[in-house]
């Protein structure tokens, strides 16, 4: 087995499918002769030339809309869609929201969409407030896309050759901070299904729900809390939409105690619904209601302690996770 | 682009390659949407057609003279206004009727209602609901078709208000630079609901936005069938052997109101009265009966036949289900 960045296995999966499928092609700012701005793409130029690497002008709503055009063509065209970050794909909202999630359903089926919309997405390092922000549950609130965030390099690239091949529009938002991070990855192809989620730790105490970023975190907070004979579960859903919700249930079913963690707002955000699912489908199994960490309820401020105050660390969740024990 | 009419003993679509087959096929096309619509506004007016219901009766001339000279593998994308061009690429009329009763039988089995008609197997995309929204959708399927190898051109109906939206400007850039074959018709009715045009847009010529971008454009008077035919030829050709982009300002006017609750206290009478003149059907009819393709009589029995149809229609749409309820969760998702 290799062991690769989750750039790597990022940039091995859109390789491996534009290699399989000719219908393929990748476009966004800087992802041909750039390389990619976080340089996902390199070398993807070189090998497929411009035809199917394409540099777009900064213009996130008109390549989002032509890219969906091409999708919904049905004549074989998957397009990859590169944001540079999921905050300038704001601009493209219109496209995501009210064109690709709507051609199927308002046609009564005609249309598919097989399309990604990839890039980072959530807070960095000292970016302020306008480069910073996690939107995920914006994405998930939506009926008709599909919403992935993987967590290691071996998860990116199955999950992401899934989305490829998926005929809906898959939403799939990768971290900044962590395409620099290593694992394991087979030489040989495997998939990632969308809504399998995975247990990336297990325990029998508690639960915490944490995806992208805040997995480490998690595993962080569980790692501490071990010292002190607590023994926690780490859930990642992998994809948002659709959620693995029996994985999540059966975990709860368990440890009767559950945490979850994300960089996103508190307010209505993916954590909210789990919560909600939890507490009316495994009410009977709660020994305390589930606690929630997330980003503060703030634009992301600039200045390093002011940031690190805003996310969520290891210590918030540990603190939460006694909460969620009655323990101090 | 606006010549005039030449006093020959020639008709002046002589150099068109217009059998009178298909110009009495555009005639009736354009006679269709407007029984269709007329009858539409009643069916309204009885609660049998909900929503928002925007009308194309004044602009049928620039729908059936741009879709007449389209190949069947060619792509159509409009925005709400979209019962004409449907009609005018030979959508099943009982189909178009019953999607306006939001009936299972309808064009979009009754989940996209007047704004929203889609028939993919005639390359009919549809049918968006937001103002500028489409154009960029239609330069995806030109993207895709060239990716494809495929000579196919896409067409892009859209209304002028919807040049003033950023993602219009976007599309046309990416249009001319990556050489799409896509055609924007920019139906210019002057209005965009109540804001007449001066009020809304910099500049004084329309087609012009189109200058910045080096993109071929011009004007055509969208009230004449031939001259939308004419021009949409050149542009076909343009985007079919060459893979150019051509952004085409049709100038035409809407009888009624924007939609169908629309007080209309933004124009005068006259100015109506004044376009009603021009009425794209009446004078391409006297035009053929003129040129001895038709004759009166013809007509009438043409109109007859239409009325029939879209009565026929009428009775089909309302004698069909609503949608099952178990669809409700049916095609979110592939
Ligand atoms: C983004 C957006 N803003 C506002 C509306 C409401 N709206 C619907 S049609 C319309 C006027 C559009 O005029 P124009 O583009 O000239 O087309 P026409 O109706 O004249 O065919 C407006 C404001 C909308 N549908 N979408
Ligand atoms: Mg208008």
């Amino acid at each position: 087995m290799a062991v690769l960045q989750i750039r790597e296995a990022i940039n091995q999966a859109i390789d491996e499918e534009m290699a399989r499928d000719t219908g393929v092609f990748i476009m966004g700012e800087e992802v041909a002769q750039y390389n990619g701005a976080y340089k996902v793409t390199q070398g993807l130029w070189k090998k497929y030339g411009d035809k199917r690497v394409i540099d777009t002008p900064i213009t996130e709503a008109g390549f989002a809309g032509i890219g969906i055009g091409a999708a919904m063509t049905g004549i074989g065209v998957r397009p990859i869609v590169e944001m540079m970050t999921w905050n300038f794909a704001i601009l493209a909202f219109d496209q995501i929201i009210n064109h690709a999630a709507k051609a199927r359903y308002m046609s009564a089926g005609q249309f598919k969409v097989p399309i990604v919309f990839r890039g980072p997405n959530g807070p960095a390092h000292m970016l302020s407030a306008q480069h910073s922000q996690a939107l995920e549950s914006m994405m998930a609130h939506v009926p008709g896309l599909i919403v992935m965030t993987p967590s290691t390099p071996y998860d990116a690239k199955g999950m992401l050759k899934s989305a490829i091949r998926d005929d809906n529009p898959v939403i799939f938002m990768e971290s900044e901070l962590m395409y620099g991070i290593k694992g394991e990855v087979p030489d040989e192809e495997y998939l990632v299904p969308i809504g399998k989620g995975d247990i990336k730790r297990e325990g029998t105490d508690v639960t915490i729900i944490a995806w992208t970023k805040m997995v480490a975190v998690a595993l962080k907070a569980a790692d501490e809390l071990q010292k002190e004979g607590i023994n926690v579960e780490v859930i990642d859903p992998r994809t948002l939409r659709p959620l693995d919700e029996d994985l999540i249930l059966e975990s709860i079913r368990k440890t009767n105690r559950c945490v979850i963690v994300e960089d996103s707002w508190p307010y209505a955000s993916v954590g909210t619904e789990i919560a909600h699912r939890i507490h009316t489908k495994a009410f009977d199994y709660l020994d305390a209601p589930v606690e929630k960490i997330n980003s503060a309820d703030i634009p992301m401020p600039y200045a390093e302690n002011l940031e690190h105050e805003a996310l969520p660390s290891p210590e918030k969740v540990i603190a939460a996770v006694k909460k969620v024990l009655y323990r101090k | 682009m606006k010549e005039e009419k030449k006093k020959t003993t020639l008709p002046r679509w002589s150099d068109l390659n217009l059998s009178n087959e298909k110009l009495i096929k555009m005639y009736r096309d354009m006679l269709l949407i407007r029984r269709f619509e007329e009858r539409a506004a009643q069916e309204y007016g009885k609660g049998k057609i909900g929503g928002f219901c925007h009308l194309y009766i004044g602009q049928e001339a620039t729908g059936v003279g741009a879709i007449a000279p389209l190949r069947e593998d060619d792509f159509i994308y409009t925005a709400y206004r979209d019962h004409g061009q449907a009609l005018a690429r030979g959508m099943d009329t009982n189909g178009c009727m019953a999607e306006l009763f939001g009936k299972v039988t309808g064009v979009s089995k009754g989940m996209g209602g007047s704004m929203h008609f889609y028939d993919l197997s005639k390359g009919f995309m549809g049918g968006w609901g937001i103002v500028g929204g489409h154009p960029p959708l239609a330069a995806g399927s030109a993207f895709a078709t060239k990716y494809q190898g495929r000579d196919s051109v896409t067409i892009c109906f859209m209304g002028e208000a919807s040049t003033n939206q950023g993602v219009f400007h976007e599309t046309l850039n990416m249009a001319q630079l990556w050489k799409l074959p896509v055609i924007f018709i920019c139906e210019n009715n002057g209005y965009g609901m109540g804001t007449a045009i001066s009020r809304a847009m910099a500049g004084e010529e329309l087609f012009d936005k189109a200058a910045g971008y080096e993109m071929a454009r011009g004007a055509v008077n969208g009230m004449d069938v031939i001259e939308m035919y004419r021009e949409m030829t050149i542009a076909i050709e343009r985007a079919r052997k060459e893979n150019l982009p051509t952004f085409l300002e049709a100038r035409t006017y809407r009888f009624r109101g924007h939609s169908m609750s629309d007080p209309g206290q933004y124009r005068t009478k006259e100015e109506i009265e004044e376009y009603k003149k021009r009425d794209p059907i009446e004078t391409f009819g006297k035009e053929l009966v003129a040129e001895g393709i038709l004759k009166q009589s013809d007509i009438e029995l043409m109109d007859e036949a239409i009325k029939k149809e879209v009565q026929e229609a009428v009775e089909f749409a309302d004698a069909s289900p609503q949608p099952p309820i178990e669809v409700l969760y049916d095609n979110i998702y592939a």
